[in-house]
Parts: C-alpha cells; structure tokens; sequence
C-alpha cells in the first residue's frame, strides 16, 4: 500500500526539511519503521527504550488515533495519511 | 536566568526562555513554567497582599506575567463557601466549595488561564489568538479578547451545547465548528499552531495558560487563613487543574506561606469520559484514550494532554480518582444547588458525586478538611437539567385560584388551611 506520513515541523531538522513522506507500507508498524530507518535520527523520538511508541507522541491514521484502530498493527490502504503529532497539548 | 521564570522540559529538563512553545524541541516532551524560586524567595512577600485586590492578579509575582505586566481586569478573586448543609447530609464537618462558577467575566474557572496565556500573547506580539474548546475556554478567549482587542478565533466541537456556543459568538468571536469530538478539534489545532502564527492559548501558549489555574490553588489556601486542606477533590478534563493546584500548594510551602502538609488530590471525571480515573482504579501505567459519551461536555476529553502527570500527583499523594454517571451528575448538580444554593454546569455535577462517592468508600474522612473544585456555571449547561424540571401550571391571579392549586399541589383544604395559619 502506498501511504503518505506527515511530518510536523518540529521533526523536519530530522527529515531533510522533508513536510511528508511517500512509502509502501502494510500497517503502521511498517510505515513507522521505514520513516526511522530513512531518518534514523528520528528513531529515539517515534520509540522508547523499550520499543513503544513514545508517551507523548500521537500518532493519527487518517482522522484516527491508532489506538482506536488496534494501534500500531492496524492495517494500512491504498492512499492513507499517516499523521505524527509530537505532543498533544489542550484541555 | 534573566528572568525569573522560563520553559523548561517536563522530562528531560531542558530550558527554553520564554517562547510561545509548548512541546521540548529535543525529546517531544510537554513544556512547564519553571521559576528561580531562590530568587523569587528574596522578592516576594506574602503580607503585601494585604493591599491588594482580592482577583487572581494579587499572585502577580508568582505568574509568568512580563516585566511592567498590568492587571487587565478581575479575573478570579472567587468565593470559598463554607458548605455546612452540604457537609452535614454527607456526614463531614469541615467541607468547603471554592465556587469558580462565579468568576469572571465568563463564569468558569477558564478565566484564569486566559488571563495569563493573553498576557504571553500581548509579549509575544501575536495579534491574533484562539483555542481549542470544550465550551468554558471559548468563552473566556472570546470575553478577554474583546476587553483586551485580540482578534479570536476558537475551535469547537459541532455539537456544543448551545449556551456554550452563544456566550462565544456574544463577545464578537470567530467561532469555527469541528465536525468531530474535542480530539479531533485538538489534533487540527496542533497542526494549525504549527501553520499559523497565531497564539493558540492551550496549544503554543500552553504552558503560560495552565500557570493561570495555580490561583485557584493560591486562592484556596489564603481563604483557608493560610493553610492547606487535607483533600481537594478537583473535575478533571486535560488533567491540568489538579496538577497547578499541587504545583500552587508546593509553591507556597516553598515560601514559607504555609505550613507544609501531605494533601490527597482527588481527581473526578463522567464514567462516559473516564481516560484518567480508570488508569487510576485499574492501576495501568499509562491511560487509554476513550470516546467521550457523556453529558459533562466540558469534561469530554479522551486524550488528556496531562492524563500522565494528573495519574502521577494523585498515586503519589495518596488520593484516589474516580468517575459518576450521568444520572448521578445530574443528581450532584441538584443536591449542590438545593444545600448550597450553588448553580453549577455538568462539571460541577462531577465533582459532587465524586466526592460522594469517595467519601462512602472511606476515602475521605468526616473530620478531614476538604475543599470540592467548582469550576463552571450551571447556566451554561440548562439543557443537561431541563427535563427533571416540566413546565408547571399557571393559574389566575387570583386568591381563590391559589387556594384551589394549592389544593391540588397539597391534596386537601385541610392541608391548605394548616399551611395558610402558618405565620
């Protein structure tokens, strides 16, 4: 599938300057893992010692928060807008 | 540092200065205001309060406000009820109510976050400001911008309660529905932050904006004749109240203003919107977003941005968190208004049964000083209360006709005779 991840302009100083990224990818655990391996800079920001995605990092599928979609397995299709939002702020 | 206060990382404890940021450039971490408290202890000085007006402004020193910073109006400065017939139905001696459902000028406790993010707006040069919204923050945006000429634009779930969404368009304020829940009005405010040079108050100015909510912590402890309470029970949303309150509590030990002593914080939110009390009672080690469903809208945060913080203050304390029912929301709110003569929104209707609760659990005791957050007007909220109140007959203006709905209302003359005797 090919999807498209949008990068905040917080995490572009990792991306090249890069406002998004074209990749094909099945769930969202692929999508996350190829951004990282492009960037690698950017890996201790997506993940945490452990491997989770970090606390503080929202990650959207399309219009969705993943963890209503299954998290990071759910699955991916043709056309997807993967968002990363670094820290969700309101309230 | 310069000045006496600057962004530092809530994680990795990298400083920022002053910037309309919300988030640490290094780890993505949320930003707070941190102080030179060192210094700040050589300044400040709590006995020249006294002079000063009783509003939120008299904690100047304590506020990231900037340098020649003048109070804009009387945000805060809101009563501390002692609740007597509320506290006898329940059993407890010492239970008070700080009433923020009368602040102003909007009527929520809203009003002190906003004082001190506009005045990180005016510093920062932004002409423009705006919000995501559950309701009460609109509210307040759009009041102070137009007292203080910011052009505002706030972001509201479509579905807002009508009342919520009239008390924004009054004061004049560009109100832009969301087809979706608060989230979804949330995440498109982060990227409109990150897009536009506007000062979004609980997105950039974030970390200014939620030092405003300490006052209703200060507040508490000056109207207690300096002291602290035992517990304070607090409705929470993004989480962010209850953690200023403790921050303000700390603060004021650290001062010297008060005595210090351990306080539980207990955290209230609608089981149809309960990301952070279940955390709590199932002892996870992070909360799960949820789905609001639940008439306590101003509450109706699914992802609260300080959920981690709020779970951490309230284990770390010693209180405990939890969540009511709508009927049970319902019921707070009239039980608050028929004790206590207080009017309060869905929230407040929370933080009732909450408390209720904890205390038939145990968890608060009958001697224990206890202070239940007020945070919003029932006035707002009318429609989640209309249906337990029908429309009631009318009748003549005559004695006769009153006599004869009174036999009616009372079920016999009798009855009616024996309450006209009455003196």
């Amino acid at each position: 599938m090919h999807v498209t991840i949008e990068i905040p302009t917080a995490f572009r100083r990792f991306t090249d300057g890069a406002p998004k990224i074209d990749c094909a990818a099945t769930t969202i655990a692929e999508a996350l893992s190829h951004l990282t391996s492009r960037f690698p800079d950017l890996s201790k920001h997506v993940r945490d010692d452990s491997g989770q995605i970090r606390q503080f990092l929202n990650v959207y599928l399309n219009e969705e928060d993943i963890r209503f979609l299954g998290g990071e397995s759910c699955a991916l299709h043709e056309g997807d807008r993967v968002l990363l939002v670094p820290s969700i702020a309101g309230g | 540092m310069s000045e006496l206060h600057q962004l530092r990382c809530r994680e990795c404890g990298k400083t920022w200065g002053n910037a309309p940021r919300s988030f640490c450039e290094e780890c993505f971490s949320p930003l707070e205001i941190f102080y030179d408290y060192s210094a700040l202890k050589k300044t400040v000085r709590r006995d020249r309060l006294a002079s000063r007006s009783f509003t939120m402004w008299r904690y100047a020193e304590l506020l990231p406000l900037p340098e020649g910073f003048r109070a804009p109006n009387a945000a805060g400065g809101t009563p501390l009820v002692a609740a007597r017939k509320l506290g006898a139905r329940w059993g407890l001696t010492n239970l008070h109510l700080k009433n923020d459902a009368v602040c102003f000028p909007s009527l929520s406790f809203k009003d002190r976050v906003v004082g001190t993010a506009l005045a990180a707006a005016r510093r920062f040069g932004f002409e423009t400001v705006g919000c995501s919204s559950t309701g009460n923050l609109a509210n307040a945006v759009a009041a102070q911008s137009a007292q203080q000429g910011f052009d505002a634009c706030v972001f509201i779930p479509a579905d807002l309660e009508p009342a919520k969404i009239l008390n924004t368009a009054v004061y004049g304020a560009r109100i832009v529905r969301i087809n979706g829940n608060y989230d979804h009005v949330n995440r498109l405010c982060a990227q409109i932050a990150d897009r536009f040079h506007w000062g979004l108050v609980n997105v950039n100015l974030r970390p200014y904006y939620a030092e405003g909510s300490k006052t209703h912590g200060y507040e508490i402890a000056e109207q207690l004749g300096w002291r602290l309470p035992d517990n304070v029970v607090v409705p929470m949303a993004g989480g962010s109240l209850i953690t200023k309150i403790a921050k303000a509590f700390r603060e004021l030990v650290e001062f010297g203003w008060v005595e210090a002593k351990p306080v539980k914080f207990f955290g209230a939110q609608a089981t149809g919107c309960s990301p952070i009390s279940t955390a709590v009672r199932r002892h996870l080690a992070r909360f799960e977003p949820q789905k609001p469903d639940t008439i306590a809208r101003s509450l109706a945060i699914g992802n609260p941005a300080d959920g981690p913080y709020a779970i951490k203050l309230i284990r770390e304390s010693g209180g405990w968190a939890d969540d009511v029912s709508d009927p049970e929301i319902v019921a707070g709110i009239k039980v608050l208004a028929e004790t206590e003569g207080i009017f309060a929104e869905t929230a407040g209707g929370v933080t009732i049964g909450v408390a209720q609760k904890l205390i038939r659990d145990g968890r608060i005791l009958p001697n224990d000083l206890t202070v239940l957050s007020i945070t919003g007007n029932g006035l707002k909220t009318t429609d989640a209360i209309v249906a337990e109140y029908p429309v009631t007959e009318a009748i003549a203006p005559r004695l006769d006709a009153f006599e004869a709905y009174l036999d009616r209302q009372l079920g016999t003359p009798a009855a009616t005779a024996a309450v006209a005797s009455r003196s």
